[in-house]
């Protein structure tokens, strides 16, 4: 068996109570997001990620853990679990689709752990709850300290993904927040992932298909792929060929044919490359003729 | 270098308990190496199998994939916990009666999925009780007989069905 880098520790370790405390705690950019831990906890234990100077725990900041609708945009607080996605009455009637992705996420043991701004800063490609707020059109919120006043921005969530566990987030930022514009009426949003399993898998490809549904045509069309680049991704040529089109069976085989080719995966230990086109083509196939059909 | 520690304090099965740790100590070993209450099983350590599930604040976690240093102000139960809780004694039973324990290696950490299902889920049907403990491996029974221990401790709490969790399957 390989041997495993050694961990190395954090130099101090703070617990800030609100979003304003944690600001402060991160400003000198030097310091470990800890929320609900699954996946920093294996990632430094494994020696593959150090601790950074500052290891600080943001689990106990109550703002950071609502769901709320105001106007016409969701509120989702960092530190909501995926547990608490997939129970939320709000979340279950205007975004299924977050539903149907949380309802797939891993087991009930880590969906109780591990939560919606970890699942976005860990920044995997296969990261489950990413293609479904990529095709709601989500931002998230970043905060930091800058002038002795707490700021925030908000970043477009197709500009946040920069690479395999890379984020626009800066070293002196925190996520507090995914914001999600309300989706208008008729609209549809199906999730599906490929696992071996249907526990605990990492996706070998997941999709999230969205838009409003009328007459058999999709407007407003997002699709989104997991697994099959280095972040998870909008399928823009996809949704060109779709948008505002009937579902008839020669624009779903256009559809599935851009979508193949539009997939750029690698080939590792899950799947090949050539196994994760062919089910994109195949499952983009059955995903458009169940929106068909609906 | 000395590796940083800090001192939490917690309740453990019910007990006030502060003990000095590493800030990286994971969950399952504190509760194993320094506690000494190795019920809680070590299997894969990587939060695939559920061997290590212990309930914190009534929610069941990976301890393994758990950062003890959080444990810090919470309340935490674990097999040993369960196991001097008559209001448990019906449900571990149910184990031995269906003959749901071979190796047992599997078996704490069942007992408390179980446990933190059928507290939301009173009434559930098999197919509810498979995907709740989804994330606990077992190499020895096949499940059958785990989902009949489960079942049949069900149908033994004889809950009216409208009790049921509404949660969407998939």
């Amino acid at each position: 068996m390989a041997t495993l880098p050694a961990m190395n520790a954090p130099a101090a370790y703070l617990v800030p109570a609100s979003v304003d405390e944690a600001a402060d705690a991160l400003s000198d950019g030097e310091a470990t997001l800890l929320a609900g831990g699954t996946d920093l906890l294996l990632q430094t234990h494994q020696g593959v990620r150090a601790f950074r100077r500052t290891l600080v725990n943001i689990s106990r900041i109550a703002e950071l853990k609502t769901i709320s609708l105001s106007g016409d945009r969701f509120r989702i607080g960092a530190l909501v679990t995926i547990t608490e996605l997939l129970h939320s009455k709000l979340v279950c009637q205007h975004l299924p689709i977050l539903a149907q992705a949380a309802d797939h996420f891993a087991s009930d043991q880590i969906r109780n752990a591990a939560t919606v701004g970890g699942n976005l800063c860990n920044a995997s490609p296969a990261g489950d709850m990413l293609p479904p707020l990529l095709a709601l059109d989500a931002t998230v919120e970043l905060a930091c300290r800058k002038d002795h006043r707490l700021q925030r921005r908000n970043v477009p969530l197709d500009q946040f993904f920069l690479g395999p566990r890379r984020t626009a987030m800066a070293a002196d930022e925190l996520l507090t927040a995914v914001e999600i514009p309300l989706p208008p009426a008729r609209h549809y949003g199906r999730f599906f992932k490929l696992g071996t399993r249907p526990a605990l898998d990492i996706s070998i490809i997941s999709i999230a298909l969205a838009g409003v549904l009328e007459n058999r045509q999709l407007t407003g069309v997002r699709v989104a792929f997991g697994a099959v680049a280095p972040i998870p991704v909008r399928a823009r040529r996809t949704e060109a060929a779709l948008e505002g089109r009937t579902l008839d069976a020669e624009v779903i085989s256009t559809a599935v044919e851009t979508a193949r080719a539009e997939a750029t995966p690698i080939s590792d230990i899950r799947a090949s490359a050539w196994y994760r086109s062919e089910m994109i083509f195949n499952m983009m196939r059955r995903l458009l003729h169940e929106a068909a059909d609906a | 270098m000395k590796p940083l520690t800090r001192e939490i304090t917690f309740a453990l099965n019910g007990r006030p308990r502060s003990v000095e740790i590493p800030v990286t100590l994971s969950a399952l070993d504190l509760l194993r190496d320094v506690l000494g209450l190795t019920g809680t099983k070590y299997a894969c350590g990587e939060g695939e199998c559920g061997a290590c599930t212990i309930l914190v604040d009534e929610r069941s976690l990976c301890s393994c994939l758990l950062f003890a240093v959080d444990l810090d102000g919470r309340a935490v139960t674990t097999i040993e916990g369960i196991a001097t809780d008559d209001t448990c004694a019906p449900l571990i039973q149910a184990f031995v009666a269906a003959g749901a324990v071979q190796c047992g290696f599997c078996t704490p950490g069942l007992v408390l999925q179980a446990r933190h299902f059928l507290a939301d889920n009173p009434a559930a049907d098999r197919t509810a009780i498979k995907r709740a403990i989804e994330g606990n491996l077992c190499r020895c029974t096949g499940y059958q007989k785990i989902i009949d221990a489960v079942a049949s401790h069900v149908a033994a709490l004889n809950v009216p069905e409208g009790r049921q969790d509404a949660r969407p399957r998939r």
